[in-house]
């Protein structure tokens, strides 16, 4: 052991702070921190930084987007592409084409921007690898009983164990008309769900399961009795779709 | 898929990263606001498949570079690094170890401040980083050793200073 732990570099000790290194030169260099104490109080002080630039500056992200980030003027950088300025046009004819059904209304953009925002907060949060979630899987219970209180309505998690997914965890976020909870699965390849959830107080109704693409996030959602959830994932949307009907049956049991 | 779409996902990122580096919500929110026009109009040029987080926050730093460039030439006193939103819940010393911090991350050079957000905030490997600031990964590593040191020896140089205080 001697050996292998004299020769710890700063560049080691930098990389342990930041989680980069394999698992066995980070037990190398955890017998090296024992052993300088100067060195470990260092590195301790360092990981505290990065904790400290978190709790600093990631209150940002939950921050609304304006709506000017969300809408580009893109109409002339899709002339760039033929086929996506084709495929414009095809979405345009689509969208005549509910309008003249009648389709498109109030209710149907705000579940839109629904889908939208969760697959946002999908996408910012999975990545996360130190703080995926503001409260544990292992304090399920206070979890619920926090998020239930802040949206005013009885929450339930359901329980995805059986198609290999495990809870991580949840957390609050801000939404349009008030807080918002997320869940996180995670599978044992490290892929990730999420589950968004916000209390719709106008909607004592049900709907249909609806899609939506954001990038590479695809998004289930439905509203089910004062409660809207929209189901995140980076799957193909079957998989997704198969998930979301287990969803569905554990929320209704 | 709908790059343009897939650029929206990353803006609360690139938005934390700018706070953090700028210290200003203002000069922040703009250096978002040029970092998306200029992705937007480039976005042809950007490789299907490879990795849009590291081409956008390398279009970032090509702005924030170029601002420097431009201030330092019209010798513009750097602007004050001004605290982020404290408005944390936090007990009252945390908040005052946050404060702390985000002046001493002012404090260090605009490049030292970049390798330590991008690594410690953003999480990026090593490698990463260096792609996106367009130096060597030896480079990131001294800036990082010494960006970390110097906050170190600043913080701990304002405990001192309270001890002082305390003694007198």
């Amino acid at each position: 052991m001697n050996s292998s732990t004299a020769d710890v570099s700063e560049l080691d000790l930098h990389a342990y702070v930041d989680g980069n290194l394999p698992e066995e030169r980070r037990r190398q260099v955890e017998v090296f921190l024992t052993a300088h104490p100067e060195e470990k109080e260092r590195v301790r002080v360092y990981q505290e930084q990065n904790n400290t630039l978190h709790a600093l500056f990631d209150p940002v992200l939950a921050e609304p987007v304006p709506p000017k980030w969300q809408n580009p003027e893109r109409h002339w950088t899709f002339l760039l592409k033929p086929a996506a300025a084709a495929a414009l046009w095809i979405i345009i004819g689509g969208s005549l084409g509910w309008v003249l059904r009648g389709e498109y209304n109030g209710k149907s953009a705000a579940n839109i921007k629904f889908a939208k925002q969760a697959a946002i907060a999908h996408a910012v949060y999975t990545p996360e690898v130190r703080h995926p979630v503001e409260v544990a899987a292992a304090e399920e219970t206070h979890l619920v009983n926090w998020l239930s209180k802040r949206l005013g309505n009885r929450l339930k998690i359901p329980h995805l164990s059986a198609l290999g997914y495990d809870l991580v965890g949840g957390r609050l976020l801000p939404g349009d008309q008030g807080p918002v909870a997320q869940f996180m699965y995670q599978d044992k390849n490290g892929q990730r769900l999420t589950l968004y959830v916000k209390t719709d107080a106008n909607a004592e109704r049900e709907t249909a399961f609806r899609f939506a693409q954001e990038g590479t996030v695809a998004v289930f959602y439905w509203i089910d009795h004062r409660l809207s959830y929209a189901l995140s994932g980076e799957l193909h949307k079957d998989e997704l779709l198969r998930i979301a009907n287990v969803v569905y049956e554990k929320l209704n049991p | 898929m709908d790059d343009a779409a897939d650029i929206a996902t990353h803006i609360p990122r690139l938005r934390r990263y700018a706070r953090a580096l700028t210290g200003d919500m203002t000069s922040a929110d703009d250096l978002v606001q040029d970092t998306l026009e200029r992705a937007w109009r480039r976005l042809a040029l950007w490789r299907s498949g490879s990795d849009m987080r590291a081409w956008l926050f390398t279009i970032m730093h090509n702005i924030f570079a170029n601002q420097l460039r431009a201030d330092r030439h019209n010798q513009t006193p750097p602007t004050e690094h001004l605290s982020a939103n404290l408005s944390v819940a936090a007990p009252q010393e945390d908040r005052l170890i946050l404060r702390d911090l985000n002046k001493a991350l002012g404090n260090l050079s605009d490049e030292q401040r970049e390798v330590l957000l991008l690594v410690g905030l953003e999480q990026m490997s090593y490698e990463e980083a260096a792609k996106v600031l367009g130096i060597p990964i030896g480079t990131v590593m001294s800036r990082l050793s010494r960006g970390r040191d110097q906050l170190r020896a600043m913080m701990s140089g304002i405990g001192a200073v309270t001890q002082l205080k305390v003694v007198k």
